[in-house]
C-alpha cells in the first residue's frame, strides 16, 4: 500500500485557515467531502466522531504531527488528507508540543486490517526526521504530493 | 525483586534468552488489531516499567515505549508478537504487557 493510493490530492490543505483543533477537523473533513471522498450528508457526524475520538486520547503522538482518524460504515473507500499549519496547533499532544502536520484518515467500518496497514505506512514515514521536516516546510499541495511520491518510492532516508 | 514472585503456574511464559533479555510471545486477539488506542495502552504500560521494552513482528522490532514505532507494526488480528524486556522488572513487565494483549486491550 502506498501513500499516494489513499491520500486524496484534491483534499490536501497546504495552509490551514483554522487555528483551533476542532475547526481544523471541520476544514479537513470539508476538503475530503469537496474532493468526493466522503458523502456530504456525513459531514457533522464525521467531525463529531473525530473530535470525540480525540477527546478520548490525543492523536498528537509527538514530534509535531497528529493522525486523527475515523471509521464509518458509509465510507466505502479508505482515504486521507493532510493539513499543514504554519503556526502550529494545540492538539494536547503527548509531548505537549504544537502540531504542524495533520494526517486525517477515514476508513470503512469493516476493514480493520487495511486501516492498520495505512497507519503503518503513515507512521513509518512520520517516524523519519526528513519526512517530517519536508512536510512541515511544504507550502503547496504539489510539494506535499511530491514528498509522498518520494516516500512511496523509498527515496527518503531514515 | 519482582522476578521472584510466586504465580503458581499463572506466570506468563517468559523465557530468559541468555543475554539479559527475557521474552514472551503473544497473539493479537481483538478483531480490530492493535490500532491507536490499544497501542497507546500498551505504550503507557510499557512506560510505567523501568525495563527496556522491545516488540517484534517477524524481522521487524520496535521500541515498545514509542507509540509512533508501535503503530509501524500493523499488528492485525492473529499477528504474533515477541515482547522482549530487559531490566530489574522485566518479568513483571512481560506479564503485564502479555496480559493486556490477552485481554484484548479491554476493548471487547
Amino acid at each position: 500500500m502506498k501513500l499516494c493510493d489513499f491520500v486524496v490530492k484534491e483534499a490536501v490543505v497546504a495552509s490551514l485557515k483554522a487555528s483551533d483543533r476542532d475547526d481544523v477537523m471541520r476544514e479537513l473533513v470539508d476538503a475530503l467531502i469537496a474532493a468526493g471522498a466522503a458523502p456530504k450528508g456525513l459531514r457533522d457526524e464525521l467531525v463529531n466522531l473525530i473530535i470525540d475520538r480525540e477527546k478520548k486520547g490525543s492523536t498528537g503522538f509527538g514530534k509535531g504531527v497528529a493522525v486523527p482518524h475515523v471509521k464509518h460504515a458509509k465510507i466505502t473507500k479508505m482515504s486521507a488528507t493532510i493539513g499543514l499549519s504554519q503556526h502550529g496547533l494545540d492538539f494536547n499532544a503527548l509531548d505537549k508540543q504544537p502540531v504542524y502536520s495533520v494526517v486525517l484518515l477515514m476508513s470503512p467500518e469493516g476493514k480493520p486490517d487495511e486501516h492498520l496497514q495505512a497507519m503503518e505506512n503513515i507512521f513509518t514515514n512520520l517516524q523519519k526526521d526528513q519526512f517530517r521536516k519536508f512536510l512541515k516546510q511544504a507550502t503547496a499541495v504539489e510539494e506535499v504530493m511530491d514528498l509522498l511520491q518520494e516516500a512511496d518510492n523509498q527515496q527518503i532516508p531514515g | 525483586m519482582t522476578g521472584s514472585q510466586h504465580q503458581d503456574g499463572m506466570e506468563t511464559q517468559s523465557a530468559d534468552t541468555g543475554d539479559g533479555w527475557r521474552q514472551a510471545r503473544v497473539t493479537i486477539k481483538n478483531r480490530l488489531g492493535m490500532h491507536a488506542r490499544p497501542a497507546m495502552s500498551f505504550v503507557d504500560l510499557a512506560n510505567a516499567m523501568a525495563s527496556d521494552i522491545r516488540v517484534g513482528k517477524g524481522e521487524q522490532e520496535v521500541d515498545g515505549k514509542s507509540i509512533m514505532q508501535m503503530m509501524m507494526l500493523a499488528a492485525t488480528q492473529g499477528t504474533e508478537l515477541v515482547i522482549r524486556a530487559k531490566g530489574h522488572d522485566a518479568s513483571d513487565a512481560l506479564k503485564k504487557l502479555s496480559d493486556l494483549v490477552d485481554r484484548k486491550f479491554d476493548e471487547e
